[in-house]
C-alpha cells in the first residue's frame, strides 16, 4: 500500500490563542512495502505526523492517501492501520493470547481462522510459547513483540510504530532493530516509524525523512542522506561523532583552511561559507601530489582501530578519525586530506548545501 | 520621606535577619543536643534502636493507634462476646442469673421482628437489611459506573456535573431523608405531582411494605452514589489514554471498551467499593430513622422497616437489661458480614486484576 502525504500541516492552538505549527506543509510519498523512518529531534513533529496518519489527530490542512483512498477525514478504526505505541499499551489484564486476539474480536473473522491467525502471528514475532502469560510477566523486548503482533494480526494496510525501541535497553535495542526489519520484510507491509535516534533510523529504514520544527529537511535513503546531506541541519543531525562544521572562505576559487589553500572549487563563488567535514572522512595524506592541509595536533586518542586527532581549523576545534597506523604518538603535525565530494559547503544564511560537482 | 522608608526597610531587614539567625542557632543547638543525647544513650546502652528487638520497637511506635483501637474497637468486641454469654444480666446492679452459650442467639432468632415475621406482620430486621443490601449495592455500583464513565467522556460542564453528583456526600443524611420524604409525600409531593399519581401514599399512612421499601432503597442508593462516582471517576481518569487509543484503532465498540478495558482496569476499585458498600449497607440505620422514625414503623403500618442495627439499638435502649440480646444480635451481624466478605474475597481472585 502506497502512502502519500500531501501538504500535510498541523497547527496547535493553545489556550492563550498562540499558534504552534507542529507539522508544516509535509509532502512525502512512501512506496508500497518500504520501511520509512521519521527522524528528528524531540518536538519536531514526527509523532504528530504519525498520529495524523493513524487518525488520532486531525490535520489542519493537507491530505493523506492510502493508495488511491483519501483517508484524511476517516476515523482511525476505518483506516486499516496497525499502531504500536511507545509504551506498547498492552492490556495488562489480558494474556498475550487475548491481547493479540482483541483486534480480531471486533472484526468479522471466523473463530477458527482468528485462532490460527493469532498463532501464526505469535510464531512470526517469536512469542509462540508465551501466549498464556500476562504482559507484566514479559521482558520489554517480548512486550514489544506482542505489541507488533497485535498491530499486525488484523492485516493492516499500514503499520505505524511510535518510538519502537526507546523503552528497551541497549542490547535489546540492537536485537529488536533486526527483528522489526525481519518482520517487516516477511510481511511486506508498508511501515512508518518514528525515532529520535539517528543510528536506529539509519540501520533499519529503507528511506528516512528528517524533520525540523515540522519542516521536511530531506527524504532519501539513509546512506544517501549521510553522504549527501541537503543542508547543514541534516549534516549535523546524522553521524556519530558529529560532523565538524566551521566557517571557511573561498578565495579565488580556493577553499582556505588556516590561511592555506586546501582545494580548488571552480563552481563556487568567492564568499564566506559554513564548511562541513565528517571526522571519519579525513585521511592522512601519503602522496605529495594530493590536496592537503598541514595541521598542528593538539591531542591524540587511540580508540581501537581508529585514532582521534584534535586540531584547529579556522579557529574551531576539529576532530578527525583516521587509521591508527597512519599517525604516531610523537607527531606534532600531520598532513590531512579529504575526498572532494565529502567536503560539504553550506550557504551561510540558508544552510543549504552548495553543489560543487 | 524617602529616608524614612529606607530606614524602615533596613530595620525590617535587620529584624528578619536576626530572627533567622535565632532559629538557625536554635536548630544547631537542638541538633547538638540530639547528638549528645544519642551519644549518652549509646554509652549507657539505653538506645532504643539498639537495645530492644524490632517487634518491641514496632509496638512502641504503634502504641498511639493501638491504644485508641483497643478502647473503642477491640474491647467492645470482646465485651459483646462477654455479654452474649450472660443470662438475665441486670446493668443497674451488675448481676447475672447464669451463663449460656446459645440462649441469647436463640432468643434473637426466635424474635418475630428479627428473622421470621409473625403471620400478621411483614418485614423483619434481617429480611429488610438483606433486601436493601442485595438491591441497593448492585444498583448503586452499576449506576455509579455508568455515571462516572459518562462524566469522564463529556468535556463541557464536567466540573459542574461532578459537583452535582458529589453533593449528597457532603449533605447531612437526615436532611436528605427529610427532603426525600417530602418528595414522596402523598399530598402534593413532587413524585406524585410529576407522575400524576394523585394521592398515592409512599411512606405515610396506608403505604404498603414494598412502596416504603422502594423509597428506602431509592434513598440508600442515591445517597451512596456520590462516593462511588468519585472513586470510579478518579480511577477511570487514571487509566492510560493509550489503551483507549489502541482500542479505537482496533475499531472496538463503546460497549466492549467499557466491559473489556475500563471495568477490568478499575476492577480493584470496584472490588473495594463492593466490599465496603456491602458492609456499609448492612449497617444501615440513619436512612431508615430519617424516613420512618426510630421505631422504623410508618404510621398505622402492620410492617416494620427496621434494620439489624436498629434492632440492636432497640435492645441497647431498653434500660440496659437486654444488652445480652443486643450483643448476640451484633455478633450475628458480624458473622453475616464476615462470611459475605470472605465469599467476596474468594470470588474476586479471578475477576480482579491488580
Amino acid at each position: 500500500m502506497e502512502l502519500r502525504l500531501e501538504n500535510l500541516t498541523k497547527i496547535f492552538t493553545n489556550k492563550t490563542g498562540t499558534d504552534l505549527t507542529a507539522v508544516d506543509d509535509l509532502s512525502i510519498t512512501i512506496e508500497s512495502g518500504t520501511l520509512v523512518g521519521l527522524l528528528g529531534p524531540s518536538g519536531c513533529g514526527k509523532s504528530t505526523t504519525l498520529f495524523m496518519i493513524a487518525g488520532l489527530l486531525k490535520p489542519t490542512r493537507g491530505k493523506i492517501f492510502f493508495g488511491e483512498d483519501d483517508v484524511t477525514r476517516l476515523a482511525p478504526e476505518k483506516r486499516g492501520i496497525g499502531l504500536v505505541f511507545q509504551n506498547y499499551a498492552l492490556y495488562p489484564h489480558m494474556t498475550v493470547y487475548k491481547n493479540i486476539m482483541f483486534p480480531l474480536e471486533n472484526m468479522d473473522v471466523p473463530r477458527d481462522e482468528a485462532i490460527q491467525r493469532v498463532k501464526d502471528m505469535a510464531e512470526l514475532v517469536g512469542i509462540g510459547s508465551m501466549l498464556d502469560r500476562k504482559p507484566a510477566q514479559l521482558s520489554g523486548g517480548q512486550q514489544q513483540r506482542v505489541a507488533i503482533a497485535r498491530a499486525l494480526v488484523k492485516k493492516p494496510r499500514v503499520l505505524l510504530l511510535d518510538e519502537p525501541l526507546s523503552n528497551l535497553d541497549a542490547r535489546l535495542r540492537l536485537q529488536m532493530r533486526e527483528e522489526i526489519k525481519r518482520i517487516q520484510r516477511e510481511t511486506g507491509i508498508t511501515t512508518v516509524f518514528v525515532t529520535h535516534d539517528q543510528e536506529e533510523a539509519m540501520s533499519i529504514s529503507d528511506k528516512m525523512v528528517v524533520l525540523d520544527f515540522g519542516v521536511q529537511q530531506q527524504y532519501s535513503a539513509p546512506q544517501e542522506m549521510y553522504n549527501t546531506p541537503a543542508n547543514l541541519f541534516v549534516a549535523k543531525f546524522l553521524g556519530n561523532p558529529p560532523i565538524n562544521s566551521f566557517e571557511a572562505e573561498v578565495k579565488g576559487g580556493f577553499l582556505m583552511l588556516n590561511d592555506q589553500k586546501f582545494m580548488k572549487f571552480k563552481e563556487v563563488k568567492d564568499a564566506s561559507y559554513i564548511l562541513g567535514m565528517r571526522p571519519e572522512h579525513f585521511k592522512v595524506s601519503e602522496k605529495d601530489s594530493e590536496e592537503k592541509i598541514k595541521v598542528d595536533i593538539k591531542d591524540i586518542f587511540h580508540v581501537g582501530r581508529d585514532t582521534m586527532i584534535h586540531f584547529e581549523l579556522n579557529g574551531q576545534n576539529i576532530r578527525a578519525l583516521v587509521d591508527s597506523d597512519s599517525v604516531g604518538d610523537k607527531d606534532k603535525t600531520v598532513d590531512l586530506t579529504c575526498k572532494r565530494k565529502r567536503v560539504y559547503i553550506f550557504d551561510k544564511d540558508t544552510g543549504k548545501v552548495i553543489n560543487h560537482g | 520621606m524617602a529616608s524614612l522608608i529606607k530606614n524602615i526597610k533596613s530595620s525590617f531587614r535587620k529584624m528578619t535577619t536576626s530572627i533567622k539567625t535565632f532559629f538557625w542557632d536554635l536548630r544547631r543547638a537542638s541538633n547538638a543536643r540530639k547528638k549528645k543525647i544519642g551519644a549518652y544513650l549509646d554509652k549507657k546502652n539505653l538506645n532504643l534502636a539498639t537495645k530492644f528487638p524490632g517487634w518491641a520497637r514496632a509496638l512502641v511506635y504503634l502504641s498511639p493507634a493501638l491504644i485508641v483501637l483497643s478502647v473503642f474497637t477491640f474491647w467492645p468486641i470482646i465485651n459483646s462476646f462477654r455479654l452474649m454469654l450472660y443470662e438475665g444480666y441486670n446493668m443497674s446492679n451488675n448481676t447475672i442469673t447464669g451463663y449460656t452459650i446459645f440462649g441469647n442467639f436463640i432468643k434473637v432468632i426466635n424474635d418475630e421482628s428479627f428473622l421470621f415475621a409473625a403471620s400478621h406482620t411483614e418485614g423483619t430486621a434481617v429480611m429488610n437489611t438483606l433486601i436493601i443490601v442485595f438491591i441497593s449495592v448492585p444498583v448503586s455500583i452499576f449506576l455509579s459506573l455508568f455515571i462516572s464513565v459518562a462524566l469522564n467522556s463529556i468535556k463541557p460542564l464536567k466540573g459542574f456535573f461532578q459537583t452535582i453528583y458529589f453533593l449528597p456526600y457532603v449533605t447531612n443524611t437526615i436532611a436528605i431523608g427529610l427532603v426525600i420524604a417530602y418528595m414522596f409525600k402523598a399530598d402534593g409531593g413532587l413524585v406524585n405531582t410529576l407522575f400524576g399519581l394523585g394521592k398515592y401514599s409512599w411512606v405515610e399512612q396506608g403505604a404498603e411494605y414494598w412502596r416504603s421499601m422502594f423509597v428506602l432503597i431509592f434513598y440508600a442508593t442515591w445517597g451512596t452514589l456520590a462516593f462511588k462516582i468519585m472513586v470510579f471517576l478518579t480511577s477511570i481518569q487514571g487509566i492510560d489514554k493509550q489503551y483507549y487509543q489502541a482500542a479505537a484503532i482496533d475499531a472496538t465498540p463503546r460497549r466492549r471498551i467499557f466491559s473489556r478495558i475500563t471495568v477490568p482496569l478499575i476492577s480493584p476499585m470496584i472490588f473495594y467499593i463492593l466490599v465496603t458498600s456491602v458492609i456499609g449497607s448492612f449497617k444501615i440505620y440513619n436512612q431508615i430513622v430519617a424516613l420512618f422514625g426510630v421505631t422504623g414503623r410508618p404510621a398505622g403500618a402492620n410492617y416494620t422497616m427496621q434494620s439489624i442495627v436498629m434492632y440492636i439499638y432497640q435492645y441497647i435502649d431498653g434500660g440496659g437489661n437486654n444488652l445480652s440480646i443486643a450483643a448476640a444480635g451484633s455478633l450475628i451481624l458480624f458473622g453475616i458480614i464476615l462470611v459475605l466478605t470472605l465469599v467476596q474475597m474468594q470470588a474476586s481472585k479471578k475477576r480482579v486484576h491488580y
